[in-house]
């Protein structure tokens, strides 16, 4: 806030994914443009900007649910640890289970919490059931919701509120232990106390894995992430450590959007 | 118009007029309405009550019970030495067993279940999951359209064509049989178990879908390991339909079964069912003998029949419902 921090460098990143040139195209309308983005390891990456910016779609296109989208085509390239997973010879599916998604709505299956949480284990191809056991209560624990369902395993996940149900999803998407974890305004449907929980728990999970996650709430962003991008019009305006984003962003926009102006 | 206009210039001396309006034509439009629905419930009950007092007197009219008891309706009877179920109502001695009839139904419609739900329930599937939007669009109405052919073509198709096919390709004993028969209604009730079937698979929320692919599913896990099962009430739904429309058609089974109150399990026999007998004879009864009222007890018993597996069905997919929603 003060001057003489102003040209302080910031930290050097350890790159867990990295996107150059990346366009994404619903039919003829270009969603997004040309974006050459870091995202470092263990980090909290936030992406906001305003609604229709493409910030959503962006995120879609880091573990190519894109690609289950009629009519939606990306162009440049996405590296996992340095390999493209747009190349010819990966599998969308294999990459999907490396890199989870958590969604704006939770949308637990109709099944039970243990079910919920085993999907992935199961669709994996994990048949031994002391095994499961062992890592759905582990994910459980993870997402913070164990203490809550460990008495309820065993019945439906609909049951649950809305922020359980929530967090019921982040268990779902840590059981299979991905590497990255993309977050899709997952606060949006919460009240204020499940939101606080929310973000405690993203911040713990940050030890283990790379975060990305779209918010519109500006205080959300500040509190939860190491580093902010913002989009506007389909296009990466600035990205930077939250901190210098929410204190001296370089772009007039940036600063426009950030304090309120429009957006 | 005006009244408003001055009222509200008038200032602080308005007073707003919040009575009741006498609305004539709501309530001649509520009534009349209510009027038809009550009617078509009436004429439907009126229906119930008339087939069970013509049914009624097999369990206590006398004249009824010189020719047949209820017992012997379902008990075989001793002849030469064994014992046999015999439907034969116009003989010197007439005969009234229900038994080979109710198994003919079963037979042909189990026969066009086992045909009609995987075949519907797969292009139901396709249709919701796999086919492009303009090949769903075509398909669709496509099959839904067969269910618009009269059951009188779909009973001459199998009658012709499809008993020729099944005595080629089986060597059948009898040329019209149950699975002619079976095969013919599987006609009726693949675009009924379809329909249901699919719709039930579209309104699974994309959610689901997203969130399974999400995890890591190829597109058929998400289907095999979250929609279908999503979908299970709603595909449950459709296939009790199908099985009303199956063991209540009749002009198929006229057509196709070949008439014969044999029983036995064997599917390349002959065989008669409750409908196609009712259908058959009853234009040809005296009104009020025995035989007449037989005619109607089968009527209500076969309503009977389905009401009940409707309403076991129906307590089983309610079930189902309440554990994928969560509520107990």
């Amino acid at each position: 806030m003060t001057p003489q921090v102003r040209s302080t460098p910031e930290l050097p990143l350890v790159v867990k994914m990295r996107t150059r040139g990346l366009s994404v195209f619903y039919g003829e309308k270009q969603a997004v443009h040309e974006v050459d983005l870091e995202v470092g390891v263990n980090q909290v990456l936030a992406l906001i900007g305003p609604s229709g910016c493409g910030k959503s779609t962006f995120l879609r296109s880091l573990n190519r649910m894109n690609d289950t989208v009629d009519g939606v085509r990306v162009l440049g390239e996405v590296d996992l640890d340095g390999r493209p997973i747009y190349g010819p010879d990966v599998d969308p599916v294999v990459v999907r289970r490396h890199v989870g998604m958590v969604f704006q709505r939770s949308n637990p299956f109709p099944k039970s919490i243990f079910d919920n949480v085993a999907y992935g284990l199961r669709i994996a191809g994990m048949r031994d059931k002391a095994e499961l056991a062992l890592r759905v209560e582990k994910a459980l624990r993870h997402a913070a919701l164990w203490d809550e369902v460990k008495d309820r395993l065993f019945e439906s996940g609909l049951g649950l509120s809305g922020g359980q149900q929530q967090r019921l999803c982040i268990a779902r998407a840590l059981a299979v232990e991905p590497e990255v974890l993309l977050m899709d305004e997952p606060a949006s449907a919460l009240d204020p106390i499940a939101t606080a929980r929310l973000e405690d728990l993203i911040s713990e999970l940050r030890a283990e894995l790379t975060i990305v996650i779209v918010t519109h709430n500006m205080q959300q962003a500040a509190r939860v992430s190491q580093r902010t991008a913002f989009f506007y019009m389909g296009k990466l305006v600035e990205v930077g450590e939250t901190q210098r984003m929410f204190t001296r962003p370089k772009e007039q926009a940036t600063e426009d959007y950030i304090s309120g102006r429009f957006g | 118009m005006s009244d408003a206009a001055s009222s509200k210039s008038s200032g602080a001396a308005r007073t707003l007029d919040l009575r009741r309006r006498p609305r004539r034509f709501e309530r001649i439009a509520e009534a009349a309405i209510v009027a038809v629905a009550l009617l078509s419930i009436v004429s439907v009950a009126l229906i119930l009550v008339f087939v069970g007092k013509e049914a009624l007197p097999v369990l206590y009219s006398s004249v009824v019970h010189e020719e047949v008891t209820p017992l012997a309706m379902i008990l075989p009877r001793e002849i030469n030495g064994h014992a046999a179920y015999l439907w034969q109502p116009v003989s010197e001695i007439p005969k009234y067993n229900i038994v080979p009839l109710f198994l003919g139904s079963l037979k042909v419609t189990v026969v066009a279940l086992l045909f009609a739900v995987p075949t519907s329930v797969a292009a139901a599937v396709y249709c919701a999951e796999y086919a492009s939007s303009r090949m769903r669009e075509f398909l669709k109405p496509a099959i839904e359209l067969m269910a618009g052919v009269p059951s009188v073509v779909a009973g001459f198709f199998a009658l012709v064509v499809l008993a020729s096919w099944i005595q080629r390709a089986f060597g059948t004993e009898h040329r019209l049989n149950a699975m002619v028969a079976g095969l013919g209604l599987a006609f009726a009730t693949c675009p009924v178990i379809f329909s249901v079937s699919e719709d039930a698979l579209r309104a699974v929320p994309q959610s689901y879908r997203t969130a399974a692919l999400a995890l890591g599913s190829t597109p058929t896990q998400a289907l095999l390991r979250v929609i279908l099962p999503a979908a299970l009430p709603g595909i449950g739904a459709g296939v009790m339909l199908g099985f009303g429309r199956a063991i209540g058609e009749t002009l198929i089974v006229v057509l196709a079964s070949g008439n014969a109150a044999l029983v036995d399990l064997n599917l390349g026999h002959s065989t008669r069912t409750v409908t196609a007998t009712i259908a058959q004879e009853l234009g040809e009864v005296v009104v009020g003998s025995a035989h007449y009222h037989v005619l109607f007890a089968l009527g209500a018993l076969l309503f009977l029949v389905t009401f009940v597996v409707n309403v076991i069905t129906e307590r089983a997919l309610h079930r189902s419902r309440q554990s994928l929603s969560g509520s107990k």
